[in-house]
């Protein structure tokens, strides 16, 4: 499966690095090796989610014990997600390290998957989430761990789209 | 029975612990029995109270997490039911108030009220020990019992359809949250 492996492991080290020790994730294609990654580790809580919105629930528990958290979601997971990013991490200031994986945008190669490229950064501006592009390994630890304070400072939702360039590496012809 | 009388019968076994309720009549019923700082009144997110405890029993394992759920808030999250049941913290205690109601927004019928049996969906989707109950004696003697047993328990206490008269609070979402907060993270 093309999806980069050494990659993940650079967003799961700048995850470690910025002292995430709680993960919740629902599964999909390229978040895979993330999940692994997660799960073969002693030191992180990985909590395998039946729907993504479940996810706000388990972080903001997390964050009132003092246990930094992030969430790892397909962006059709965000979407699934809003209401309780409203009505929990918004209303209650509760911290978020949203990373979504952007599918559906240019490159998609799976039909299904491109009506939720159309709409997922409006829907992030129209709830005020801050969010900046995962794309380049140079600035993934640097991106990460400005996400992650400014969530804790802010005490709101902040997100990383994952982008294809960073995810998935093209199988030669 | 009236949950209530519920509240009332184990309000003294809450001291230490980390309480999560629902919105509306169960957060306002237990807000009137007394207000402490280890009492998290979630007031909206309707589904999320136990995903909460969740979060909260997973990341302080030496800690007592207890939610107060409802009928309809867990109806909008029978997914999360298979979650608690995956990692089933010991150190959880999830009470269901079943009025079969959904009492706060004017007392339309959940699916409890036509046959859906909260306990059941809770034992097949895995957790350990579910019990159902309909009397306080009852309630409350199943609460003591998952405290001591140090299983993960869901209690549906079928109570009926009766609130407060009133719901208003003094206190503020924010100054509840982050008195909540501190009391967690000592």
């Amino acid at each position: 499966m093309p999806v980069s492996e050494n990659n993940s492991r650079l967003v799961y080290a700048a995850l470690k690095n910025c002292g995430v020790r709680l993960v919740s994730a629902l599964p999909e294609t390229w978040l895979v090796h993330l999940i692994r990654m997660a799960d073969d580790d002693p030191e992180m809580i990985l909590v395998r989610l039946a729907k993504e919105e479940e996810g706000v629930g388990i972080s903001a528990g997390a964050h009132f014990a003092g246990v930094k958290s992030a969430m790892l979601m397909q962006n059709h997971g965000f979407l699934a997600s809003i209401n309780g990013i409203v009505s929990m991490a918004h209303l209650y200031k509760i911290p978020l390290l949203m990373l979504i994986s952007y599918r559906g945008t240019h490159g998609e190669r799976d039909p299904r998957q491109t009506q939720g490229g159309n709409v997922t950064e409006r829907t992030l501006q129209a709830l005020g989430i801050p969010y900046e592009f995962l794309d380049d390994t140079a600035a993934v630890e640097k991106k990460i761990r400005q996400a992650q304070t400014l969530a804790e400072s802010s005490l709101q939702p902040v997100a990383l789209l994952l982008m294809r360039d960073l995810m998935w590496e093209e199988p030669s012809a | 029975m009236l949950r209530i009388d519920c509240l009332r019968a184990i309000y003294n076994d809450l001291p230490d612990a980390l309480v999560v309720t629902i919105m509306g009549a169960t957060a306002a019923e237990l807000q009137s029995l007394g207000h402490r700082e280890n009492f998290f009144y979630l007031q909206h997110a309707m589904g999320l109270a136990s995903s909460l405890g969740l979060g909260l029993a997973l990341c302080k394992p030496d800690r007592q997490v207890i939610v107060f759920d409802g009928d309809g808030s867990i109806l909008m999250n029978l997914g999360g039911l298979t979650t608690l049941a995956r990692y089933a913290p010991k150190n959880l205690v999830h009470v269901v108030f079943d009025n079969e109601s959904l009492l706060s927004v004017g007392g339309f019928p959940t699916a409890t009220s036509t046959g859906s049996d909260i306990a059941g969906i809770a034992r097949a989707a895995g957790i350990p020990r579910s019990v159902s109950v309909n009397t306080v004696d009852e309630f409350a003697q199943a609460f003591r019992d998952a405290l001591a047993v140090r299983e993960l328990t869901t209690i549906v206490a079928k109570v009926e359809a009766k609130g407060p008269a009133v719901y208003v609070t003094d206190l503020a979402l924010l100054e509840n949250r982050f008195q909540f907060s501190r009391f967690a993270r000592r």
